[in-house]
């Protein structure tokens, strides 16, 4: 049997690697977690300047 | 037991979990390294015995040092004796209190005197009173119906 | 196509959550009330003392609501994910536990009006409480026992029905948070049993008060985990199908809760930082361990967040944050326990600050841990109770969710959040001025430092009417839920992504985690316990001063 011919439209395949890659990155959620991160970073911090100055 | 975890939740956790570690180890050498513990004292007294035994049987201020105190005292529903210590400026006092009844609290706003006095207990706390003013002490221990008023004030000259 | 829910097993389910309302409502006007007079705004008449609506406030509240609502929440998920309907053994204990429950609520209640129990829901000693208060929490407690050993009957038997199959998310979930309850609820059960009980009864003279708040504090702790769990549940199970997603990862979530029930036990003195007779070295030791049950809420964040990024995607969201705008924010199933889960980052920020040692004395016993709790439970799982409820009710009863319903729900949920702001607001901030928790109106003879705190007092008061007209639409909405017109409503649970890797079975052998659990409760309270037992001095006296 011949061997298939696979032929290639580059564009659709470039533009569906950027779909999939859209459709499953996590940055946002990253970017959100590092952002209630920071929040906790600074409230503790705030609270334990209020803890050393009274000290 | 293997997980899998991607790769972006390994680096938040990973943040995360430093952050925690921090805080660990900055309380941690706070404790254990700059006598910056919280109250923990533990002495046995007799709740009803309080009055006979030594030092609550003279309860009030004491001179122990250079401009430095030690003041023992009793918390009871709904006050603190000795009620109107007066020390001046600058002075250390080392509290000493316990309770002949229920748990109370003993609380200087704005400060970090904050300790729990419970009845068979002594908890001690350390301050220095380093501007004048007259400074509440509260009882923030729920301990019956006059909680609401038990208080006493020290005013620092 | 799904059955109808079997009549037997939603009367059980909807008798549970009912009274949970009603309680909340109890609870509620004396929450209103304690607002009012704190902020200087009225004063009670003679007949009822602020401290009894306090103790009544705190119980109907932390301890009935809570339990009620959780208890038939399970019910309801072993319904749907074990078998579809409950075997009568189950369902026999679900009512039996319901029976004990409801009648230590009423005696508890009883007492407190009546004045012989005004010592607020911690009930410390030495103070002491009528014995029959003290008999009625038994009640509560064992009757909760009952409910607990129902829902592992039917655990048991489904997995006995399916061996070597991985039990359902939902149904590993209820079993892990009824499991926390059953092994935290030995310390307060200790505590009562062969504390409180004999000497307020007078057949002992005197009670170890170190020991007594310490048992209190092995199950306060993980009480909180308790309420937080069922919370979990419904964000990770149901929030992915409401908007149209999928579980991020089912073998996370079982880790997550394993974690939970390691962690959230052998912490207690995180309470009583402040208390002597406890050494600093075992005060930080449960700090450490304190710390490490705060990992868990960080992987549920990060799980969260994907499944939310993952769907937002998927609808066609681009950029880093488009896929926000594509949530059902309209749909108060969602909107809701979202809200919940907004309110959960300024309160574990709050919880980590308060777990903090030494910081611990910035705000012990002051508003600060009020407004904190009101963050925790009042709001992320009282919200997300709430959203629940919207599709519970009707999925039990075989009604409709109706638009209208829908948009109640979303009213409700602003309307608590508004009021919560106010009110928890104020409370953190006069809190690290030193406003005392647990207090009645006083100025302390007008010292000036009491004095300034009196305009957060009014802001409490105000955030706190809002709250209780949204208390009040709650339970108007309760009430026309069971109104609606006959129908289908769903009952939802995700799917897991197609994605995500399979499950170690090593998450449900549970002799390993207990075994470890216990391990951990040894390691971190037999030291510090066998001082307080050999502590030397004759324990303490009852004392009533109310």
């Amino acid at each position: 049997m011949a061997e298939p011919v696979i032929k290639r439209d580059n564009s659709e395949a470039a533009k569906s690697t950027e779909q999939t890659t859209e459709k499953s990155t996590l940055k946002g959620t990253f970017v959100s977690v590092m952002i209630l991160g920071g929040f906790l970073l600074l409230s503790w911090l705030l609270v334990f300047m209020l803890f050393l100055s009274r000290q | 037991m293997n997980v899998h975890i991607h790769k972006l939740e390994k680096i938040w956790l990973t943040f995360g979990i430093a952050m925690l570690i921090v805080f660990l180890v900055v309380l941690g050498v706070a404790t254990f390294s700059m006598g910056m513990a919280p109250p923990s004292h533990s002495h046995a007294i007799d709740p009803e015995q309080i009055e006979n035994t030594p030092p609550f049987d003279e309860p009030g201020l004491k001179q122990v040092g250079e401009n430095e105190y030690e003041a023992v005292m009793i918390a009871y529903t709904f006050g603190y004796k000795p009620n109107d210590l007066t020390v001046p400026v600058g002075a250390t006092v080392h509290f000493k209190v316990t309770s002949p009844d229920v748990v109370h609290g003993f609380a200087i706003p704005n400060t970090n005197v904050n300790m729990m006095i419970v009845p068979g207990e002594v908890n001690h706390i350390t301050y220095t009173f380093d501007e004048a003013g007259e400074y509440l002490v509260l009882c923030n221990e729920y301990c019956g119906g006059g909680h609401e008023f038990m208080r006493t004030v020290i005013t620092v000259q | 196509m799904e059955h109808p829910v079997d009549r037997r097993d939603s009367r059980l389910v909807l008798s549970h959550i009912i009274f949970a309302y009603i309680a909340m409502l109890l609870g509620g006007i004396a929450g209103l009330l304690q607002g009012l007079v704190r902020g200087g705004m009225i004063e009670l008449p003679a007949g009822i003392g602020y401290y009894q609506l306090l103790t009544a406030h705190g119980v109907l509240m932390a301890l009935v609501f809570t339990t009620f609502f959780i208890i038939g929440f399970l019910y309801s998920t072993a319904v749907k994910t074990l078998g579809g309907k409950l075997l009568p053994v189950a369902r026999n204990l679900g009512w039996l536990g319901f029976i004990h429950m409801a009648f230590g609520t009423l005696l508890a209640t009883v007492m407190i009006l009546l004045n012989k129990a005004t010592v607020l829901y911690t009930f410390y000693a030495p103070m002491q409480a009528s014995p029959f208060f003290y008999v009625a929490l038994v009640f509560i407690v064992v009757g909760s026992w009952m409910s607990g050993f129902g829902l592992f009957y039917q655990y048991k038997v489904w997995r006995r029905e399916h061996k070597g199959k991985l039990s359902p998310l939902l149904a590993f979930m209820a079993i892990v948070t009824m499991l926390l309850w059953q092994i935290a609820t030995i310390g307060v059960a200790l505590e009562v049993l062969l504390q409180l009980i004999p000497w307020s009864f007078g057949w002992v003279e005197t009670v170890n008060v170190m020991l007594s708040r310490t048992l209190f504090w092995y199950f306060g702790h993980p009480l909180v985990y308790f309420w937080l769990l069922p919370a979990y549940m419904c964000w990770y199970v149901m929030i992915p199908k409401i908007i149209g997603g999928k579980i991020f990862s089912d073998a996370l979530a079982r880790l997550s809760f394993i974690l939970f029930l390691l962690f959230s036990i052998p912490v207690g003195f995180h309470h009583q930082l402040m208390e002597p007779g406890i050494s600093p070295f075992w005060k930080y030791l449960q700090v450490v361990l304190t710390f490490m049950v705060v990992i868990p809420s960080l992987m549920t964040a990060f799980s969260l967040f994907a499944t939310f990024e993952i769907s937002g995607r998927e609808k066609g969201g681009r950029g880093l944050f488009g896929w926000w705008k594509l949530l059902p924010w309209k749909d108060v199933r969602f909107f809701a326990p979202f809200v919940g889960m907004l309110v959960f980052i300024p309160a574990g920020a709050g919880g980590l600050i308060n777990a903090s040692n030494q910081m611990n004395a910035v705000v012990h016993n002051t508003l600060w841990v009020t407004g904190h709790f009101h963050l925790t439970v009042a709001t992320s799982v009282a919200l997300t109770f709430f959203g629940i409820t919207y599709w519970l009710v009707p999925a039990m009863s075989g009604r409709t969710l109706t638009a209208r319903m829908n948009k109640l729900g979303i009213i409700q949920t602003i309307l608590w959040a508004i009021g919560m702001f106010f009110m928890s607001g104020s409370m953190h901030t006069v809190g690290l001025f030193g406003s005392p928790r647990r207090t009645a109106y006083t100025t302390y003879g007008d010292h000036p430092d009491a004095v300034l705190w009196m305009p957060y007092h009014v802001a409490m008061a105000i955030g706190g009417t809002i709250l209780f007209i949204a208390v009040l639409l709650m339970i108007y909405n309760l009430f026309a839920l069971m109104r609606t017109p006959q129908g289908y409503t769903e009952y939802p649970i995700a799917e897991v992504t197609e994605h995500a890797e399979s499950t170690p079975p090593l998450l449900e052998r549970w002799g390993v985690w207990i075994s470890l659990v216990v391990v951990l409760i040894l390691l971190a309270y037999t030291v510090p316990v066998m001082e307080m037992l050999q502590h030397d001095v004759p324990g303490s006296k009852g004392f009533v001063t109310w």
